[in-house]
């Protein structure tokens, strides 16, 4: 029994190898760009519109009223990159009902290579948000000494959100592969089952702390204007209030 | 040889065992509050609901460390390769 997608290798070409996770991942990709593609052929403004369309309008107006409820101003700019994230991992989650299917995520290359998305994507919009200089220095807030601990915590936070989508998605298909040797009837489905309801919450909590992060690192930029603000007489030049 | 094997599938499965009773007792403590405070504020239900979700998932990371751990001492332990390179006798 495998441990992850890695080791089932589809194609080998000298020292090149294609594994089944970079097969499914490509294939979701494939399937989410060209679904979203061919239902955006033809939008339509007025009341009557297409079921598909009003079904990407749900998904994608739910996802940016999360985005608000997170404590982020303008949810449209973060919209793309947090969309997507929620987008892949559902999917990913979603397609273990096709039989055959492994969910890429289940290895951990899928699941570091989108911490490290989060891990370089929450200062860019740190520094997008207030500048370079200020964003460095909401890492020696509250004090100096709590510099190392703040870029510690950058590092684990982004190991953490690795680990944690890998360890959900790892056992939900290692406990099928375990069950499917000694019961195989009922009992892998309703795992699967299982398996399928952690996989939606996973994707969902992914998103969720990755817009946490980025409310933290841009959250900064207004807490720090107001006691400037409150420190002069009240009427101060730029109050963003 | 065989103390490597022992040690590793004794360690595998103490890791588990004791290592899910701290984030089992502390999720269930988080939900507990989780429903008494949606009894007192019903309408506040969707941030309440969401910040339950984000705790029980931060509270999960550990045992799903403790799980991590114990599947690579089971399936891709590092010092069994070394042990069979050396055969029994050493």
């Amino acid at each position: 029994m495998h441990l992850s997608p890695d080791q089932m290798v589809l194609w080998r070409h000298g020292a090149f190898k294609l594994n089944a996770t970079i097969a499914y991942t490509w294939c979701l990709m494939f399937v989410l760009a060209a679904g979203s593609k061919l239902v955006t052929r033809r939008l339509s403004f007025g009341p009557d519109r297409s079921r598909w369309q009003n079904f990407l309008e749900i998904i994608v107006t739910g996802i940016e009223q999360q985005i608000e409820a997170v404590g982020l101003s303008r949810p449209r700019s973060y919209l793309p990159f947090l969309g997507t994230l929620f987008l892949f991992l559902a999917m990913a989650a979603l397609c273990t009902i096709v039989p055959g299917y492994e969910p890429p995520t289940a290895s951990l290359s899928t699941t570091a290579a989108l911490a490290l998305c989060v891990l370089v994507a929450v200062p860019l919009f740190g520094i997008l948000d207030q500048g370079l200089g200020s964003y460095l220095a909401s890492y020696l807030q509250p004090t100096v000494i709590m510099l190392p601990f703040n870029i510690i915590s950058e590092f684990s936070r982004t190991l953490a959100l690795a680990v944690r989508l890998f360890g959900n998605m790892m056992s939900g298909s290692m406990i099928v592969a375990i069950l499917l040797t000694l019961t195989p009837f009922i009992f892998p489905l309703v795992m699967t089952l299982l398996g399928l309801l952690t996989g939606m919450v996973q994707a969902y909590i992914f998103s969720i702390l990755a817009a946490v992060y980025i409310a933290a690192a841009t959250r900064s930029s207004e807490l720090a204007r107001q006691p400037r603000a409150a420190a002069g007489t009240g009427a101060s030049t730029d109050e963003h209030t | 040889m065989t103390i490597i094997a022992v040690a590793s599938i004794v360690t595998a499965g103490l890791t588990t065992g004791i290592g899910v009773l701290g984030p089992a007792l502390g999720e269930g403590r988080a939900v507990a509050t989780a429903l008494s405070s949606l009894a007192q504020q019903p309408d506040a239900s969707a941030t309440i609901t969401r910040t339950l979700f984000v705790g029980l998932a931060m509270i999960e990371s550990t045992a799903i460390y403790c799980f991590v751990v114990s599947m690579i001492l089971i399936f891709a332990n590092p010092f069994w390769n070394s042990v069979i390179a050396h055969p029994a006798g050493k």
